[in-house]
């Protein structure tokens, strides 16, 4: 299903424009220009759309750092009139953040590296090496995108309990040693534009195709190979379900699961500042990483090709 | 290596860039774009070079396989055959044939948890389409700022679901809720909206919009495919920006939107996260979606028969209502431009 789309569209993931010169600055992405009038009141209308979605980040912000009376207050304020950053060291003492934290970061650090070292290989194998039947098979790959995860759900934790893997991070890790379905596409799509001579050139030159694939390709897929890296971090970071079910004792667990700590019975009471300011934390590395990767994060996802 | 007639083989090479790089060389195979199928393929013997290639080929996705077979087909099978047993998880499981699916279409939770997700779905995926795609031409503006416009429209994309669950809980407080204030202004009574049947989906279906950045990055993607020159050649024709959106971008934009519909549909079928911390399915059911009964049933009740059923409902569903969607894309997705 809609694989035919997909195809087409990451063909055209290929082969973006470049970006346009800065000369054409001050015209619309169709071309035409736009009046200075016209300029300002779209503007104006970005900056309330901006402001929208600005506005939860902000308001976790400014309620991370409110005293629990000034939070109380009706209606509520929208800048801290007293700065309380005591709320950040009591929300990582009211709960075991930081192991919580270090649990988080080990999960994702590995499921980081055997993505990319799995996904890389395989990916390998089905844009750098001509095989027959190899389209027939990479069809498969992408029929496995619109597989529901539930329908897997219950076989893979009952396989899981089987091997005795229930409360340990294996469950969460092991299949990113398995590449497959995005990533592997996403990394394909890339890889197909690696100049043929190239490869050719280094077969020639008598180099096995693992030293073409680390020594040679690697090196040039390394925008669609970050991309993929940053999407492994921020979706293993995030995930919800898989600790949910998988871990069960505190010292294992994930801080998605740990900040379950907030959600007490009774709304009323919630120390929504603390919760405010344990959500930063847990915000705050996808936030340093989104910066220090923004080039890949939105120009290099339309993966621009070798320049 | 086979050196000379790795060149010999491959005369195109060189041919890089685009998705020609692609073509098998030796001619067994079938064209590039897989839309076509796989015909005219020959079947004649490989030579010893594919053979060995074949090899390669296979030994570089083992990886692959294994987790396909572990990971997909496996589950899979696995689900089909427990959704017809009593199963707990601790006695072995028990045939009752179809008895879980007679059960599943006979409870009532099942039909409110199909009616929330639908809901969801009908008021959610539309929208969030529009939303991604007005996202994405402010991302795809000619303006100085635009890389402010692209980070801060893309940044609450990166919120994880129960962190946003958790703002959103701070937002909609009927005491000191930002969210309440504001619709105060327009007269509204001061509500729980979370507590209120009405409202609960509502709050949900808004705060999967701060996420539309994600979509959007796909539009943005297919928005700088569209060649300039159509356009240029639309305003010598003296077509004002709105035929133009809707004339050049929206049908050039169909197979992204087809793309961007597909996944929010099989997104919307399996919302979960949002409804287990803000309401856990509350109130009154009303957040009660389909994926949440069924991770009761299974991890909470302990029927993983009968939400072994639920799952296997949930993959035929979402297999029909993608082919439904293909079906219908097939009438207004054009690919003629867009993938040149």
């Amino acid at each position: 299903m809609a694989i035919t789309t997909l195809e087409t569209e990451t063909k055209n993931l290929g082969q973006s424009t470049p970006l346009k010169s800065r000369s054409d600055y001050g015209r619309n992405a169709d071309g035409s220009r736009q009046g200075p009038v016209g300029q300002w009141v779209s503007r104006f209308v970005m900056l309330i759309v901006l402001i929208l979605f600005s506005l939860p980040l902000y308001w976790m912000f400014i309620s991370a750092l409110k005293t629990p009376e000034e939070l109380a207050q009706f209606p509520p304020t929208l800048f801290p009139h007293e700065f309380r950053w005591q709320n950040f060291v009591d929300a990582v003492t009211v709960m075991p953040f930081w192991t919580f934290f270090r649990n988080s970061a080990i999960i994702t650090i590995c499921v980081v590296v055997f993505s990319v070292i799995s996904n890389f290989i395989v990916a390998y194998g089905f844009a750098c090496i001509d095989w027959p039947g190899r389209n027939k098979v990479f069809f498969i790959v992408l029929a496995t995108l619109f597989l529901p995860f539930p329908v897997t759900l219950i076989p893979m934790f009952d396989m899981w309990a089987g091997l005795g893997f229930v409360n340990t991070w294996v469950p969460l890790i092991a299949p990113a040693l398995f590449a497959g379905g995005f990533f592997t596409f996403l990394l394909r799509q890339f890889m197909l534009q690696t100049p043929r001579d190239m490869l050719d050139a280094a077969r020639v030159d008598g180099a096995s195709e693992w030293s073409i694939a680390w020594r040679i390709v690697f090196p040039t897929a390394r925008p669609a190979v970050t991309v993929i890296a940053i999407f492994a971090a921020v979706g293993t970071w995030n995930d919800f379900m898989g600790p949910l079910i998988y871990l069960q004792d505190t010292n294992k667990q994930t801080l998605s699961i740990g900040m379950q700590v907030f959600r007490s019975v009774n709304s009323q009471d919630i120390q929504f500042n603390l919760l405010m300011a344990a959500s930063f934390l847990v915000l705050l590395p996808l936030v340093i990483l989104f910066f220090m990767f923004q080039r890949y994060f939105i120009s290099g996802i339309t993966l621009g090709g070798f320049k | 290596m086979s050196t000379s007639d790795a060149i010999a083989a491959n005369p195109r090479a060189g041919g890089a860039g685009t998705g020609h790089a692609d073509r098998p060389t030796a001619g067994t195979e079938a064209p590039p774009p897989l839309r076509r199928g796989d015909s005219g393929s020959g079947k004649r013997r490989l030579t010893p070079r594919e053979k060995k290639n074949l090899r390669t080929g296979l030994l570089f996705i083992s990886p692959w396989i294994i987790g396909v077979a572990v990971f997909v087909i496996y589950p899979l099978v696995y689900s089909f055959a427990i959704s017809l047993t009593q199963y707990s998880g601790m006695q072995a499981p028990t045939f009752i044939g179809m008895k879980n699916y007679i059960a599943a279409f006979a409870d009532p939770m099942v039909h409110t948890s199909v009616g929330n997700t639908v809901y969801y779905m009908v008021l959610a995926v539309p929208i969030g389409l529009v939303v991604a795609l007005l996202l994405a031409l402010a991302m795809n503006r000619n303006v100085r700022e635009v890389a402010i416009y692209r980070t801060l429209l893309y940044l609450p994309s990166l919120i994880p679901m129960f962190a946003m669950s958790f703002i959103f809980i701070v937002f909609v407080n009927p005491q000191f809720g930002i969210v309440n204030q504001f619709l105060g202004l327009f007269g509204m009574p001061d509500t729980n909206l979370l507590g209120d049947p009405r409202y609960a989906k509502i709050v949900m279906i808004v705060m999967a919009q701060l996420g539309a950045g994600n979509a959007a990055l796909i539009y943005l993607a297919g928005l700088r495919n569209i060649p300039e020159t159509l356009y240029e050649a639309a305003r010598i024709d003296g077509a004002g920006r709105m035929r133009q959106f809707f004339s050049i971008t929206v049908p050039l934009l169909t197979p992204t939107i087809l793309f961007n519909l597909i996944t929010g549909v099989s997104g919307a079928m399996m919302v979960f996260t949002e409804a287990f911390i803000m309401t856990n399915g509350g109130p009154d059911n009303a957040t009660l979606f389909y994926m949440l009964y069924l991770y009761r049933n299974a991890f909470s009740y302990g029927q993983l028969g009968f939400a072994s059923a639920l799952a296997v409902l949930l993959f035929l569903f979402g297999m029909v209502l993608a082919g439904l969607i293909y079906w219908l894309s097939r009438r207004f997705v054009n690919y003629d431009v867009s993938a040149g």
